[in-house]
């Protein structure tokens, strides 16, 4: 059997994984550099009875999707920079209303209108900190085309497991370079679909913890009728200020992801096990750092790689057991410092430990990575 | 016989959060009795609200009921009626939530046209805050934050959503509680976009400020300036100055938005056939 292939960008991935996920609905606004996303979802989803909607503001969108997942669909939105802050506020409305949906963020350097067409990898703590109040994020950041298919598929996973939003992390460049992928068939890549409720509509809340931290979610129109608000709420959906209810749900949602981190974590190491520095990257900086790390080989360097996958949240057991079997970790990133912080965290001065930034709109090089290394060792 | 509120009003959530004589509750009475009057299937009806005292209404209603964020109420049922175009989907809150913060998404709504009944009680202040002034108090006007008398022009709901292409457009007030159901249903049964505009009162943010000694004067206001318009056609601009006309403003047809995607997706899928 020959597989279908193609040789195609980051976004168009993105977005023909959107479909093969079970996306039916997908609301945007026009920015680059991930307009292609919005592009190839106005041609694909109507093909399969799907819905496209340009819709009038970033923040629309965020709403339009909020209000079609509650409807029952897959449902993804797609952004950049200054649209990325628009949207904070209703990724807040996602996270306390439990409401699974996908937004990709493909970075571009900020803040403001920045520079739309350079790559940068500036939004990491945005992903984890961008909407006001305590809540739990998941995000991931893949770094080939073949991998952005899988991790979108994985983020639409997620986001149905754990009914919550969950953002793909992107930059410019893996999102326009073309590479050839190897579309999975139909059934090939698992597809999780959320939880439907478990008792009767007289019976249903949709907050309801009785059968764990997740709770089962009921698709609006049908026979479930219920109340959602961006307040804190009661396990039956309406506000409460009653102090141990808040407590209580606001603990949960943070439980949902730490709870779950082992499941939600994926992290790529390459030549980690004897290494005496270790490069800690993601996204396209990771390529240069692979590269880094075979030269630095070649030379006699004990170099290894480390590449999260699932930025948040933050492999922080794993990298505490590499940090204490290694000299020193560098952390190249296209930003003035950003995951660099949470190594920092987490390896808690066990080994050294240097930044390499880069915000020129330029990607990091290997040999600016193999200098690096050299410094720090 | 008196009409039943109950069967409509969610079990144990009552009292509402309105002062005594805010006009919002008038207005989810009528809106309660519109429904029972279209027959609609409460599986099969969802109310949207943004951020406001007006906003807090769907929690008090047995629908499918989405309390949503400041000025958003447009924009997550466009979402809701695009995923689900059987729905009947209605949209509920403030001028400051409706025309100010969710002006952007009020306007392109009228302009999709989509099939979503907004009913928009302007009560020319912002309550919930505290009495701010919203683009609807009047010029002159005095609001916690125009300690001199209001500046700014208002806004004219009616026409901002004639112009921007809602097909069915109609003002009322709290006073006029029968026309308010009778609005209401033409707009639910109305094919498109419908913005019923319903001039409301605050005593506590805004008849306190402007020198209402109570809310029936506020009331007795709304209903000496109302003029029907059918009555208005034949008035003189300059007799209109001042006047609240009231009833159906504007009513057209023109495609509905679910409509044509949906005709959009059966293009698509048709052409995909005939290829093969
Ligand atoms: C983004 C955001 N900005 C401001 C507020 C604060 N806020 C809550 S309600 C409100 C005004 C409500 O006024 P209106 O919509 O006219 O409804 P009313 O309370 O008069 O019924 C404001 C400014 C908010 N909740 N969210
Ligand atoms: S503050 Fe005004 S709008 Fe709010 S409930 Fe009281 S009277 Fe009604």
């Amino acid at each position: 059997m020959t597989r279908k292939t193609a040789l195609i960008q980051g976004n168009e991935a993105c977005a023909h994984a959107a479909v093969y996920a079970g996306c039916t609905f997908f609301a945007g606004y026009p920015i680059t550099p991930s307009s292609e996303i919005a592009e190839v979802l106005a041609k694909e989803l109507p093909k399969v009875g799907g819905k496209f909607i340009q819709m009038e503001d970033e923040i629309a969108a965020m709403a339009a999707i909020i209000g079609a997942s509650l409807c029952g669909h897959k449902v993804m939105d797609a952004s950049s920079g200054p649209g990325m802050s628009l949207k904070q506020e209703l990724i807040g409305y996602a996270c306390i209303a439990e409401i699974p949906c996908v937004i990709v963020n493909v970075m571009r350097g900020g803040p403001s209108t920045g520079m739309p067409t350079g790559p940068s990898q500036s939004d990491v703590m945005q992903a984890r900190w961008g909407t006001h109040g305590d809540h739990a994020a998941i995000a991931i950041a893949p770094a080939s085309c073949q991998e952005i298919f899988a991790e979108t598929v994985r983020a639409f996973n997620l986001a149905e497991t754990y009914r919550m939003p969950v953002q793909i992390l992107m930059d410019e460049i893996v999102a326009h370079m073309r590479e050839k992928i190897v579309f999975p068939e139909p059934g090939e890549l698992a597809i999780v679909t959320r939880q439907a409720p478990f008792v009767s509509p007289a019976e249903y809340k949709p907050f309801d913890t009785s059968f764990g931290d997740i709770p089962p979610l009921a698709a609006m129109g049908g026979n479930y009728r219920y109340h959602v608000t961006g307040l804190n709420k009661a396990p039956d959906g309406f506000p409460t200020t009653k102090a141990e209810l808040v407590d209580a749900e606001e603990r949960r949602q943070l439980r949902k992801v730490e709870a779950h981190a082992a499941a939600i974590e994926k992290n790529e190491e390459y030549l980690t096990e004897d290494a005496e520095v270790i490069v800690l990257s993601f996204g396209i900086t990771s390529r240069s750092a692979r590269f880094a790390v075979d030269s630095l080989r070649q030379e006699g360097v004990r170099a290894g790689l480390f590449r999260p996958i699932t930025l948040w949240p933050f492999p922080e057991k794993r990298v505490a057991e590499v940090a204490r079997k290694t000299r020193a970790i560098v952390v190249p990133e296209m930003n003035l410092g950003q995951l660099v912080y949470e190594v920092e965290r987490v390896v808690k001065g066990s080994c050294r430990l240097a930044a390499l930034g880069r915000v020129d709109g330029e990607p990091i090089t290997p040999y600016q990575i193999i200098d690096k290394v050299k410094e720090v060792l | 016989m008196a009409f039943n509120y109950e069967k409509y009003i969610r079990p144990g959530k009552l009292p509402h959060i309105w002062c005594p004589g805010c006009g919002h509750g008038i207005v989810m009475k009528g809106l309660i009795r519109a429904i029972d009057k279209c027959a609609l299937n409460k599986n099969r009806t969802a109310v949207i609200s943004g951020i406001g005292c007006a906003s807090r209404l769907p929690g008090y209603v047995d629908f499918n009921t989405v309390h949503t964020a400041h000025g958003r109420a447009a924009a997550f049922a466009t979402g809701m009626k695009m995923a689900d175009p059987g729905l009947t989907v209605l949209c509920v809150g403030g001028d400051g939530d409706g025309v100010a913060i969710g002006g952007n998404h009020f306007i392109h709504a009228c302009r999709r046209n989509i099939d979503i009944t907004y009913i928009l009680m302007n009560n020319h202040i912002y309550g919930m805050t505290g009495g701010q002034f919203s683009p609807c108090t009047p010029t002159d006007g005095f609001a916690s934050t125009t300690p001199y008398g209001n500046p700014d022009p208002v806004f004219d709901i009616a026409k901002l959503a004639i112009g921007a292409g809602a097909t069915f457009v109609a003002r009322t007030t709290a006073y006029h509680a029968t026309q308010i159901d009778k609005l209401i249903i033409e707009g639910i049964q109305h094919k498109g976009f419908s913005v019923i505009e319903i001039l409301d009162c605050c005593p506590t943010s805004y008849g306190r400020r402007n020198k209402y000694r109570s809310v029936v004067e506020m009331m007795k206001q709304h209903k000496e300036l109302a003029v029907p318009v059918t009555a208005a056609a034949k008035m003189a601009p300059e007799d209109l100055a001042g006047k609240i006309i009231t009833g159906v403003l504007h009513k057209e047809d023109k495609p509905e938005y679910c409509e044509q995607y949906s005709r959009l997706i059966e293009k698509v899928q048709e052409q995909a056939a005939a290829k093969g």
